[in-house]
């Protein structure tokens, strides 16, 4: 039996509201194996968002562990949560977020310059990554020059630049057209089955899940394993699956 | 490896408009304080310039200013067999006994009238002030009532050239020649024969002697020697030092006036780099969060604005600079806090004054971008995502 990469145990986070704990995650207990490719859904609230922040290190949970190869992340600092994201997570974002100063290369580079190194494979790396996902002659084009599926192409690029064990994706296609979600995912099934990425993805598009090779279902912070009922919740979910953020 | 420069470069770069705002805040508080200082280094290098540092000037004990100053006939006369002194060309010792008198004389395009100083001279007194050049007419003749002017006053006194005459001491002066000394304070004065200005004005006292020191130790030995003398009291400096000295309380208040404008402004300005920056944060709170989530730290994303700012400020510490340093292209006159004459000179703009208001630009930009930037660096990598 092969290690999970990433071993989640009894994770619980909540959020007080005034009096009241409003329980977000309760007692997440999830095994991600190396090369798995997972597609989390559930209906919008559900905490699928504040689950990923955790794997990806970029939140803290109240209770639980996460164990990445052994090494508990609940239990490092701020910097070194740093340090480890950027040596081990690529993150894919619904809006893209780079850097609109900064031209595609630069932005794919930028992961690059928290390794040591040199300016000229930098920029190497980054030449090579944009040209894996097809945008070669786009290097010098600043963000606002770019369609929203080639923007989220060059954040996939800048994901992947640094060689990270894992990848995760907030609802990768959640901003873009069909035709350009489909871009988008197969450039992410590539990556999981030709460069063998773990990947985890929120998603609320079933198109989207269907190309994952696993599907967990969260609904009122727990989880649903990858049964006919988690993608029938699925496809419930799917009426109200505009995203949206419920303000504190 | 910290956020690259250019990213803080960019951004400003970027938001054009109100960067050339608030720089252009900025650059208005340089301006004055540039301009202040430009002021106080341009009168305290025309005053110095007009001393030597082969002079020494001898006045009457305890007396700040060549006007206040009276020496006798008979002390100047001791002081000018001292062996410190240097020979002239002519093989006698280089020493003059001069008078200094204000005047008033009304000024070019104005109804108003300044104070003009009258230095009585001697042939050596020529000789001593090795700048002193003749720029148009010919000298006075000795012991008659002819006189030159400077520059400055020629510039900037109405009625006054060769050919005309000046009226003061109920006689006639005519005017015979227009002298420069590199733009130092005598440029602002009018020279004539002082023995002649003596009987004028009724002194029994000269105001001054002037001598040039024989090598580097004579002025020690000479202070020390006519100290020690019973009969004189008398002060002796280097020349450079008296004219320094002179304009010390001058070039203080315009700088303590300079400062403390400059601190009022700079508050404004601040506010004004505070407010861009903060608004600049807010707009760009999820790349903030991205820049985190990749494994930038609090530390750099605080540096890559606190650069914005300083950035901005050096903006507009150069643009204002730049303004000042226009004013250098002009001459000005002022009055002269310790003689109440006019006194003719130009700002200058030195290395140490521009890196200093360089330096207080970024300063101000820095100051203004901190809460700014430690908002950035403080938010969460969560809620900065969400673009909160
Ligand atoms: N900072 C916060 N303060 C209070 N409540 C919060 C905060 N952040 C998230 N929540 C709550 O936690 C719950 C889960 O949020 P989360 O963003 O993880 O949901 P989600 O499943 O990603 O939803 P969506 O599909 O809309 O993106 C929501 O009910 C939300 O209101
Ligand atoms: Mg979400």
């Amino acid at each position: 039996m092969q290690e999970p990469l990433l071993r989640i145990r009894n994770l619980a986070k909540q959020y007080r509201r005034g009096e009241q704990d409003i329980p977000v995650l309760t007692d997440i207990t999830l095994d991600i194996m190396p090369g798995d490719f997972l597609a989390l859904m559930g209906p919008s609230g559900s905490g699928k968002s504040t689950l990923l922040n955790c794997i990806a290190g970029i939140d803290q949970a109240d209770a639980g562990e996460i164990l990445f190869r052994g090494e508990d992340l609940t239990q490092l600092t701020e910097s070194e949560l740093a340090a480890w994201r950027s040596q081990h997570v690529g993150f894919i974002f619904q809006f893209y977020n780079l850097i609109p100063v900064l031209t595609a290369q630069e932005n794919v580079e930028l992961p690059l310059l928290l390794t040591d190194l040199s300016a000229r494979e930098r920029r190497d790396h980054a030449v090579a990554a944009l040209a894996a996902v097809g945008l070669a002659d786009r290097l010098d084009h600043y963000p606002g020059q770019l369609s929203g599926g080639q923007q989220q192409r060059v954040a996939i690029a800048r994901a992947v630049v640094a060689d990270p064990d894992l990848l995760v994706a907030d609802e990768p296609t959640g901003d873009l057209d069909r035709a350009s979600a489909e871009e988008v995912l197969t450039l992410m099934e590539r990556l999981n089955a030709e460069l063998g990425k773990t990947i985890v993805m929120v998603t609320h598009d079933p198109k989207a899940a269907e190309r994952a090779r696993k599907l967990i279902h969260l609904d009122k912070g727990e989880l649903w394993a990858d049964t006919a009922a988690a993608r029938a919740g699925a496809r419930e979910a799917e009426p109200h699956a505009a995203p949206q953020t419920p303000g504190p | 490896m910290a956020v690259p420069l250019s990213y803080s470069w960019r951004n400003l770069a970027r938001r054009r408009l109100t960067t050339a705002l608030t720089a252009g805040g900025m650059a208005l508080v340089v301006f004055v304080f540039a301009a202040t200082l430009m002021l106080a280094e341009g009168l305290r290098q025309t005053l110095v310039a007009t001393g030597s540092p082969h002079n020494a000037i001898l006045l009457r004990k305890g007396s700040e200013t060549e006007v206040q100053s009276g020496i006798e006939r008979w002390a100047a006369g001791i002081v000018q067999t001292s062996p410190e002194i240097a020979p002239g060309q002519d093989g006698l010792p280089l020493v003059a006994r001069e008078l200094l008198v204000l005047i008033g004389l009304p000024k070019k395009g104005k109804a108003t009238i300044a104070n003009v100083p009258v230095r009585g001279v001697e042939a050596a007194s020529l000789g001593l002030r090795s700048s002193f050049r003749l720029v148009r007419g010919r000298l006075p003749r000795p012991g008659s009532t002819e006189v030159l002017i400077g520059a400055a006053v020629a510039r900037g006194f109405a009625e006054v050239d060769v050919g005309q005459a000046l009226q003061f001491a109920q006689a006639r002066w005519p005017i015979v020649g227009v002298f420069d000394t590199a733009g130092s304070g005598f440029g602002s004065e009018v020279w004539g024969d002082v023995e002649v200005l003596m009987q004028a004005f009724r002194r029994q006292a000269f105001s001054t002697v002037v001598l040039r020191l024989r090598d580097d130790a004579a002025l020690d030995s000479l202070q020390a020697r006519l100290a020690a003398d019973p009969r004189l009291q008398v002060d002796v400096f280097r020349e450079t030092a008296f004219y320094e000295k002179q304009s010390e309380m001058m070039a203080t208040f315009l700088r303590v006036l300079g400062v403390s404008l400059t601190v009022i402004f700079s508050v404004g300005a601040m506010i004004g780099a505070m407010i861009t920056m903060y608004s600049a944060v807010a707009t760009r709170i999820a790349e903030i969060g991205a820049l985190r989530a990749l494994g930038f730290g609090r530390g750099e994303i605080l540096l890559a604005f606190l650069l914005e700012a300083l950035l901005l400020g050096l903006l507009g510490g150069a643009a204002g600079l730049l303004a000042a340093s226009l004013l250098t292209q002009f001459t000005f006159s002022t009055t002269n806090f310790q003689t109440f004459s006019e006194l003719a000179f130009t700002f200058r703009l030195t290395p140490g004054i521009a890196s200093l208001c360089l330096g207080f630009a970024a300063c101000m930009g820095a100051v203004g971008g901190l809460l700014p930037a430690v908002r950035a660096a403080r938010l969460s990598i969560v809620e900065a995502l969400r673009g909160a």
